[in-house]
């Protein structure tokens, strides 16, 4: 389908900003509760200047990922981060539709 | 993730092999599985469930997590005939989110002009589909009723286990069409894989509607393929 090509073509992006000889993580969204915007296996890549490909909740979180995948980039360890309306930080990074995610950030290297 | 496994990932999709990507959530460690290559275990049994069904999705395995990221080539619809419906059908097709191509080696029939924006191909299907094959995530309508053209496809489709063999014609020119397979080595249960007469019995009677008929036909065999 459309939507599996174009979904996962950040992962040519990620493999072509490898080559470049950029430092990338890749975040990807491995579980959806209610209505969750965006699938199970979408992904968001970003590379160490903060750029980003992708999306993992159609505009909602995307903010708080690329800071988190800052930290990621730095220490190597993996990162679960999970996004909701119940989230105590909603306000400022909840999913206005109600849904609950979880992203998995990791440095690809 | 390591970039190796990135690198064969992106191979695996660009040359249309179904795989799963699978993280152990844990430590982000991370393998390629083809299908194809067998996984044992309830971790197998949760990759193939990913590979039917195309479905993306976190598991549990003896209390470590697992996430399965399924990579399915999308769906590709070859049609034979550059003919009324499958102007019609190629619109519906890319609403719909499939790729579509047209082949007929009449070239007066497969022109730009007739098919805009549409991948045409005015060559014989033996030496379009030598050069780009069939495989199980095609789809293959044939709509000439021409023999000469329309044969070497449908054999070929059910050969390669194409996910859809759909062939226009009346039950007469289909059962001729039958006795000519047959003579070609398909087999009995190949044969009864193939559509005809073509699309979902909706009463279909305007090119049109034959195209809304099979594009329905095609979406229906790839959602629930491997399942009945």
């Amino acid at each position: 389908m459309t939507e599996q090509t174009d979904l996962k073509d950040e992962l040519n992006i990620a493999e072509a900003w490898m080559k470049a000889g950029k430092e990338v993580a890749i975040a990807t969204v491995v579980s959806t509760w209610g209505s969750a915007p965006r699938p199970a296996g979408s992904h968001l890549v970003i590379d160490e200047d903060g750029n980003f490909e992708g999306s993992v909740s159609g505009g909602c979180v995307e903010g708080a990922v690329v800071a988190e995948a800052m930290d990621v980039l730095s220490s190597g360890q993996p990162k679960m981060l999970e996004f909701g309306v119940a989230d105590e930080t909603a306000f400022e990074v909840g999913l206005s539709c109600g849904g609950n995610i979880r992203v998995f950030v990791e440095r690809i290297g | 993730m390591d970039p190796l496994v990135l690198k064969k990932l992106n191979e695996a999709r660009h040359q249309r092999k179904a795989c799963v990507l699978v993280t152990n959530l844990d430590n982000g460690k991370d393998r390629l599985v083809l299908e194809g290559h067998l996984v044992e275990g309830e971790l197998g049994e949760a990759i193939s469930k990913a590979l039917l069904t195309g479905k993306s999705a976190t598991v549990e395995i003896n209390k470590v997590e697992f996430f399965l990221n399924a990579h399915l080539p999308p769906p590709r619809i070859v049609v034979i005939g550059a003919v009324h419906i499958s102007q019609a059908m190629a619109p519906i097709a890319k609403m719909s989110g499939y790729d579509l191509e047209v082949i007929d080696p009449r070239s007066a029939f497969a022109t730009e002009e007739r098919f805009e924006g549409v991948s045409v191909s005015a060559d014989w299907p033996e030496d379009v589909l030598e050069e780009k094959p069939l495989d199980p995530y095609c789809a293959l309508a044939t709509v000439t009723h021409d023999p000469k053209i329309d044969d070497f496809p449908i054999a070929d489709a059910l050969r390669r286990n194409c996910f859809y063999v759909g062939a226009l014609g009346s039950r007469k020119t289909h059962g001729k069409r039958i006795e000519r397979l047959l003579a070609d080595g398909i087999t009995q249960n190949q044969l009864d894989r193939i559509k005809a007469p073509i699309g979902l019995d909706i009463g279909a009677a305007s090119p049109q509607e034959i195209a809304v008929a099979v594009m329905a036909e095609i979406i229906e065999a790839f959602r629930k393929r491997g399942l009945s």
